[in-house]
């Protein structure tokens, strides 16, 4: 567990980045856009399990409802085939809102819980939806020994 | 595209104060301030081109689409020259609306399918790379050659395998499949279509099939009205050569319409049968899920098992966005501060770690323990035949930059290759098209080797940190020989 917490500005000044995790994707429902609920162990000290599990439940739950065949999807889709889907280019799509909605949930989850604690996460949209990025940053308390010894530890793990 | 304050926080942003440098690092970081920010598109590894600064994406190859849009343009245009007014006289308005509105759906879904991403999954990142790999290591054994690397998965009770993409660095997802014409992992991967000049994947099949479904009406339509005109000439016992005679262009509409109404037709029917089923052409041809049980829809797992649910996803399912950001900018700081990098492992043979960026760390960390012998073998294992392992630029490539262009260009000589055998098989029936593309290797070779130099000389400060020996002319062109040896290795597979 960090005993230090940070904020953006102290990351700022000492940015070591130790190691970064990622969160790779479940199939186990087909080719839906679903993340791996499970905590991976690198990241053990550094939060508490539940606070990430539920931040992967959150985006996956909002995938799920970007990527919904129902109602306004088949309304979406049989409006864009009648113009010629001309309508791509005036109007934004489902998905695209969700989306954004999604870049906005990771910012704030970054601010308010991920940044004290040394971790980044990036948005899966930048990794082409293949993984989340979590980056791990040196705790500040630690980083008194030389970083190489951070660095060392994570091939040691290899 | 994500213009939110963690990009100050990014590591590679912070510049950490570097030591002591050569004079080259301030040129080189000049120069690279003088630049104008460069889009991605402009840095993408793939064969596609773009234009209209990244918004119209095509595969390298677009031979045959002019010959598409010009057949039915001419036939189209003959028919309304010469066919509607007479069929307007005599029958009725709705003929030419008629003729009007599949004509503009036609064009506009075939323009919409030869210039959207069909849905291209970027290159993994070399951190993300360097994470598979390991995992890959701690589960494989060591051998020279690593066998082909596959993870299975469940999905919807049914284990499906997810094999490795070595150009593209990544397990692909299900459904995703690697074309080797535009070496680019599309999901959902359809067909490459040469009439189309593009991938047929999850974003433009919808594209694609109103395409041939409005193309196939258009020509059983704009032959039903020409041969009606024609009779109608005939009539009062004139015959069929006195209406030829009056109206020739009729005749020419009539053959074209005739010999590709077939193909056409079957092959909307085809589509139509995929839709239904949830099938891409890639799987049907294949087999992979109609060998294991009799009817086909048992042995599918995406198929909701419902026709109509299932064309309703494929057709009418929400649009995913493009992946690639064609239009985005290259962060400039962090080309700048990789370029810094290989720089300072000109200047110094050991590296000094107190002095350096924090990527450059894992970079450096993960290269000191296995310098010559252990990340090489990523590259040289996979095409062995094709890469001269003495060669230090090929070498060097996938241990040393955070920079993906050097680490794509080695890939692509032996990925495409490697491609080349494993694609092969469900393009056997298309040959007959690819047999266009044999003679554009040889004209299209020439413009992708230059746009590989291009890519190698983006960062000539690399070339010339890496390969002191060679000079950063024998860079380039012994990289594109390479390349080109391994295409035309690829041109004469089919």
């Amino acid at each position: 567990m960090a005993t230090e917490f940070h904020n953006l500005q102290e990351l700022r000044q000492s940015p070591s980045l130790a190691t970064k995790v990622f969160i790779q994707r479940d199939y186990s429902e087909g080719t839906v856009c679903r993340f791996q609920i499970k905590f991976p162990s690198e990241l053990g000290s550094r939060i508490e399990r539940t606070l990430f599990e539920d931040t992967v439940k959150t985006l996956n739950t909002y995938y799920a409802e970007a990527e919904k065949v129902g109602g306004q999807s088949y309304m979406e889709g049989c409006l864009a085939c009648a113009t010629a889907y001309f309508i791509f280019f005036c109007m934004e799509t489902r998905y695209e809102k969700v989306l954004k909605k999604i870049s906005g949930y990771i910012q704030e989850q970054n601010e308010k819980i991920y940044a004290p604690r040394g971790l980044l996460l990036t948005d899966p949209v930048e990794r082409g939806m293949r993984v989340i990025e979590v980056s791990v940053f040196e705790d500040r308390g630690s980083s008194g020994s030389s970083p190489s010894s951070n660095v060392s530890s994570g091939i040691s793990q290899r | 595209m994500k213009h939110c304050e963690y990009q100050q926080i990014d590591p590679q942003a912070l510049s950490t104060p570097t030591p002591t440098l050569p004079p080259q690092h301030a040129v080189v970081q000049e120069e690279k301030k003088g630049e104008t920010a460069r889009r991605k598109w402009e840095v993408f590894p793939g064969k596609n081109r773009f234009y209209c600064d990244g918004r119209i994406i095509v595969a390298q190859q677009s031979g045959v689409l002019p010959l598409t849009l010009g057949l039915i343009l001419v036939t189209t245009v003959l028919f309304f020259v010469f066919d509607c007014p007479f069929l307007l006289k005599h029958l009725t308005v709705f003929i030419p609306a008629i003729g009007g509105v599949l004509f503009v759906f036609v064009v506009i879904s075939l323009l919409q399918t030869s210039f959207t991403d069909p849905g291209i999954l970027p290159r993994a990142t070399p951190d993300e790379a360097a994470d598979i790999e390991k995992q890959i290591d701690n589960s494989g054994s060591s051998t020279y050659r690593p066998p082909p690397r596959t993870k299975e998965v469940m999905i919807n009770q049914q284990v499906v395998k997810l094999k490795y993409c070595f150009t593209c660095k990544m397990f692909r997802p299900p459904r995703t499949s690697h074309c080797s014409l535009c070496d680019n992992c599309v999901e959902r991967f359809d067909h490459h279509c040469p009439w189309v000049g593009n991938c047929v994947g999850k974003r433009n099949y919808r594209f694609f099939y109103t395409f041939i479904v409005s193309l196939s009406f258009l020509t059983v339509f704009i032959f039903g009205c020409v041969a009606t005109h024609l009779a109608l000439r005939a009539q009062g016992g004139r015959g069929l050569m006195f209406a030829l005679q009056e109206s020739p262009a009729s005749a020419v509409e009539l053959v074209i319409c005739f010999f590709s109404v077939w193909s056409i037709l079957g092959l909307s029917g085809f589509h139509t049968y995929l839709v239904a089923s949830n099938l891409t052409t890639n799987e049907d041809i294949k087999g992979s899920w109609s060998g294991k049980s009799g009817t086909e829809d048992t042995g599918n797992p995406y198929s909701y098992n419902n026709i109509i649910t299932n064309c309703c996803s494929v057709l009418c399912g929400p649009m995913p966005p493009s992946l690639i950001d064609r239009r985005g900018f290259m962060p400039v700081e962090e080309s700048s501060q990789t370029v810094a990098t290989e720089i300072e492992l000109a200047a110094k043979n050991e590296i000094n770690v107190c002095t350096q960026g924090t990527k450059d760390l894992l970079e450096s960390a993960s290269r000191s323990p296995c310098p010559q012998t252990g990340k090489p073998q990523t590259v040289s294992t996979s095409c062995p035949d094709s890469i001269d392992p003495a060669d230090p630029a090929v070498t060097f490539n996938p241990d040393v930059t955070s920079d993906p262009d050097p680490v794509a260009v080695p890939s692509l000589k032996c990925g495409g290759r490697h491609h080349s055998h494993t694609t092969s098989p469900p393009d056997e029936p298309r040959q007959l098209h690819h047999h266009h593309h044999n003679r554009h290797h040889k004209t299209r070779s020439a413009r992708s080797s230059s746009k590989r130099a291009a890519l190698h000389i983006s960062n000539p400060a690399y070339n010339v940190s890496l390969s002191p020996p060679t000079s950063p002319g024998l860079g380039p062109s012994h990289g594109t020989g390479a390349e080109e040896h391994v295409r035309d290795n690829f041109a004469t597979l089919h």
